[in-house]
């Protein structure tokens, strides 16, 4: 049985790396003894694959990753929880679906993002995130050059970019939402950032959403919708050691 | 100074310039969030190097945890930020914080440092500064916080005395809470009388309590300024490690560090009686961890931190007498299902301890390592280092017999009366472990790490005078080209220009303090690290006050001398340390007194105390060589002054 998680990940641990999550996930795992798979081998690891790696520094309300339990059936709702409990603070699981046979890994899926860039520190200037977007929107072409390989290499961004607006987050914070296309090469907010000249060392990232799109129709790996998909109401995190999750083992 | 109660949107505004942003901002697993009252008393815990060196140590943790259960008190904790994030926080003016809260380090009542190595002193003064507080204690003010400092380094303080208000010397568990008491009691009086009432805590040092008069490079005296100063400052020492299970919840970082594992610690303390080795003279007597403690912290620390390695640590952790036992437990335990494994730090060199690390490294079995820390018989009877080769080659045929693929020797070179017989002495054994190992595979590689031996305080070899860098130099060339000739055996070396700077810094006194004020002033911080250090900096410093390396490195020191740590107390009466000095130099060796008479070092006779060990019966192969009875180990009982020549000869 093969479970997808989607998890946030807000507030200080914005600041560990993709690498950093994975060892964390594998504690949490152990901690929760849930039955995870093990891979074969010298060194046996638990059989987790994670989605598209987010950039160091950024926040996310949608991550996600596939948890392998091999003949193992479990419960859920409660994998879940347990999983949760065992995460640091800031990392929590907001859903849980058993995987359908022959879907499509994260890393190969995944077609676009959406992500939401703003400021720590002084604020910009009043509308700047609008005159940013139309300028944007306008441009045929947003040629970044950066460095991949040892190589100075040039890259138009623009046919990366399907949707941008200046909006404002619940508390008011100016953002610019962008949706950044996986295709024909992934790009990192940050290049988007240098691109419209935002101070890059103060780039405030945070992304919302992944998408696939298994038929054609947009879709997220897990919804946070209960219709299309079981995602459990999970508690708020506690970080106690959590109980043990039901298990039955099928044959 | 008072700052807004938290600098956490300032530091995150930071963080996208810096290296490993995860270094600065807390959220460990097990980490304590305190609260403050008007009475709080409040400790930042640094340690003076990097997040991922400092993390793991664990008297930091065992602190950081008692002092946050005491009453009305507080404890966060903060690590030297790299020179990447320093830079920033100089530009941005954010001052040095602690990790849980992003509180302010002035805003504490105390800045406590932990001192595991020398090379760190120059980063204390930049973390002090750093906090935004005057660097030298005379310069602070009555409502400045109060600059302490623990650790192994302590044991000699002088150097760093012009910087710290008061050294706490040994045990921390017990004094922490009486400092405490202490501060809190004298809040609001002035910090001369504050110190003066912390001078009358046992354990506690305050060096402005006393003057030092030199007689051209040496110590003339050392006087306490008042009748109530005691005229040495003797260590703490908890009695029983089985009251302290410490710490209950070991930190787990969100991102790699040293050590990433559960830590235990099995006993403190060690009696093998190693000549150069600061920390098991220091550190006596040996106390053992209860047996079924060492399990219960094991299991449940696997099941709150998720690791799936545990070490458990020591001194010499073969040498706890209940070692089989507790390791059996941990492997056959059901809730490890397999998954564990355990890391005995500092293996002893012997078939039955890699038998043992046979048994609880199932996987990942890549290296071993082992330190013998000399090339002779000789050179390791001098250094009380009593392994044969017989059981070196033993160990080695059995860890490669096992699977082990790589073997790893320590060795130390520039030891007392070393030899360039003694210095190739390292290549023979290296060239026959080679040919052992291959005879099990052709993978088998052999590698022999050498570093530059350092005198320290209060040791057998306070007295010695430190072997000269390119002396060093030299030994090390002449066996880079003898390991040419081997085959499958490598050779690596520490740069013995750091160990002169760890000389100057070990045994200095307190003259020192202008030579590492000005080697921080150049820049030079994080001199452990390879990338920063610079001996330059070190001797310009020397020559700009009148030091030389000659009278305060490299000299012999002779008996009568005042050392400039004679006023601290290790436990070790003075006598046993020149006569085991003697023994040295006549190539005695002095078996381990766990298990055999004690040779009076004072280390219990001085303190009331005694070992406490968790098994009467001493764990077997221990003999080291020596022809030790340890069958009868912990039956004999123990004798005290026993005659040194019926035993050493």
């Amino acid at each position: 049985m093969k479970l997808r998680v989607r998890f946030q990940k807000l507030g200080k641990v914005r600041w560990i790396s993709h690498r950093d999550i994975a060892r964390c996930v594998e504690r949490a795992v152990r901690r929760g003894k849930l039955p995870v798979a093990y891979s074969e081998g010298f060194s046996p690891r638990p059989r987790i694959a994670f989605g598209l790696a987010l950039p160091t520094g950024a926040e996310s309300l949608a991550e996600y990753l596939d948890v392998d339990f091999g003949v193992n059936e479990v419960d859920v709702a409660a994998v879940g929880s347990a999983l949760s409990a065992g995460l640091p603070v800031g990392i929590d699981v907001t859903a849980t679906a058993p995987v359908p046979p022959g879907a499509v890994s994260l890393q190969e899926g995944v077609v676009a993002c959406r992500w939401e860039l703003g400021v720590f520190g002084d604020p910009m200037p009043d509308d700047w995130f609008a005159q940013s977007a139309a300028r944007l929107l306008a441009a045929d072409e947003l040629v970044v050059t950066r460095e991949r390989k040892g190589q100075m290499v040039s890259d138009d961004l623009r046919p990366n970019i399907t949707a941008l607006s200046a909006e404002a987050r619940p508390d008011g914070t100016p953002i610019l939402a962008v949706e950044l296309s996986t295709y024909p090469r992934g790009i990192r907010p940050a290049d988007l950032g240098h691109a419209l000249e935002l101070p890059v060392t103060r780039l405030d990232v945070r992304r919302t959403h992944q998408w696939i799109a298994p038929d054609g129709a947009r879709t997220e790996p897990l919804m946070l919708d209960e219709t299309s998909y079981p995602c459990p109401n999970l508690p708020p995190t506690t970080h106690q050691p959590p109980g043990d999750v039901v298990v039955a083992r099928t044959a | 100074m008072k700052h807004e109660a938290t600098l956490w949107s300032r530091v995150e505004a930071l963080l996208a310039n810096v290296q490993k942003p995860a270094r600065y901002i807390g959220c460990e697993d097990g980490a304590l969030t305190p609260t403050y009252g008007p009475e709080t008393v409040s400790w930042l815990l640094v340690y003076p190097d990097t997040y991922e060196v400092g993390l793991p140590n664990q008297g930091l943790q065992i602190l950081y945890e008692l002092l946050n259960e005491a009453a009305d008190t507080a404890a966060e904790r903060s690590y030297a930020p790299w020179t990447d994030m320093e830079e920033q926080m100089r530009a941005h003016g954010v001052p040095l914080f602690s990790l849980e809260t992003h509180r302010a380090a002035a805003d504490f009542d105390v800045l406590a440092f932990n001192l595991s190595a020398e090379l760190v002193y120059t980063n204390v003064l930049n973390c002090i500064d750093l906090a935004g507080v005057a660097v030298r204690a005379a310069d602070r003010a009555d409502d400045d916080l109060f600059v302490c400092a623990g650790g192994h380094c302590t044991f000699n303080p002088e150097p760093l005395a012009d910087f710290v208000d008061f050294f706490v010397i040994g045990d921390g568990e017990e004094v922490v809470t009486e400092i405490t008491e202490s501060l809190r009691a004298s809040r609001g009086e002035a910090r001369a009388e504050r110190l003066r009432a912390l001078g009358r805590v046992p354990g506690v040092y305050v060096p402005s309590l006393y003057d030092v008069v030199y007689d051209g490079y040496r110590i003339a005296s050392v006087a306490p300024r008042f009748a109530d100063v005691p005229a040495r400052v003797d260590k703490r020492t908890i009695a029983d490690l089985g009251a302290w299970p410490y710490p209950k919840q070991q930190l787990v970082p969100l991102t790699e560090v040293v050590h990433d594992r559960l830590n235990v610690e099995v006993f403190r303390g060690c009696t093998r009686g190693c000549r150069f080795c600061q920390a098991g003279m220091i550190t006596r007597p040996v106390r053992e961890r209860p047996a079924a403690q060492v399990r219960t912290m094991v299991s449940e620390g696997l099941k709150r931190t998720g690791y799936d390695e545990v070490s458990l640590t020591s001194l010499s952790s073969a040498d706890y007498s209940g070692i089989k036992e507790v390791v059996g437990g941990i492997i056959d335990d059901p809730e490890c299902s397999g998954q564990v494994s355990v890391s005995l730090p500092s293996l002893r060199v012997d078939a039955f301890t890699v038998g043992i690390a046979g048994e609880i490294q199932k996987a990942r079995r890549t290296g071993l390592t082992f330190a013998p820390e000399a090339g002779t018989w000789r050179m390791r009877q001098v250094i009380n280092k009593l392994i044969t080769e017989e059981d070196l080659y033993a160990s080695v045929d059995a860890a490669f017999s096992q699977g082990w693929r790589r073997v790893k020797l320590y060795f130390l070179i520039g030891l007392p009366t070393e030899t360039d017989e003694d210095v190739l002495g390292i290549a023979e054994l290296a060239r026959r472990c080679a040919a052992i190992g291959r005879g099990h595979t052709k993978a088998a590689t052999v590698v022999a790490s050498v570093g530059g031996f350092v005198p320290k305080p209060q040791t057998p070899f306070q007295w010695f005078g430190q072997v000269r860098v390119d002396e060093l130099q030299r030994r090390i060339w002449l066996l880079k080209d003898e390991f040419k000739k081997i085959k499958g055996a490598q050779l690596k070396w520490h740069d013995p220009k750091a160990s002169l700077a760890e000389g100057i810094a070990s045994r200095g006194d307190r003259r020192m303090g202008a030579v590492i004020e000005e080697v921080w002033r150049q820049g030079g911080v994080f001199q452990e690290w390879s990338e920063c250090f610079s001996l330059d900096r070190w001797l310009t410093a020397m020559e700009n006050h009148g030091l030389s390396p000659d009278d305060h490195v490299f000299r012999h020191r002779e008996r009568e001398e005042i050392l400039p740590w004679s006023h601290i107390g290790a436990g070790l009466h003075e006598d046993f340390l020149w006569d085991d000095w003697q023994d040295a130099l006549a190539e005695y060796g002095l078996p381990d007194c766990r298990w055999t008479p004690c040779y009076d070092c004072g280390a219990c006779t001085e303190f009331g105390i005694e070992h406490v060990v968790a098994s009467n019966v001493p764990p077997a192969g221990g003999s080291q060589g020596t022809g030790q009875d340890l069958s009868r180990g912990g039956d004999v009982p123990v004798t005290l002054l026993a005659t040194r020549a019926g035993v050493s000869q």
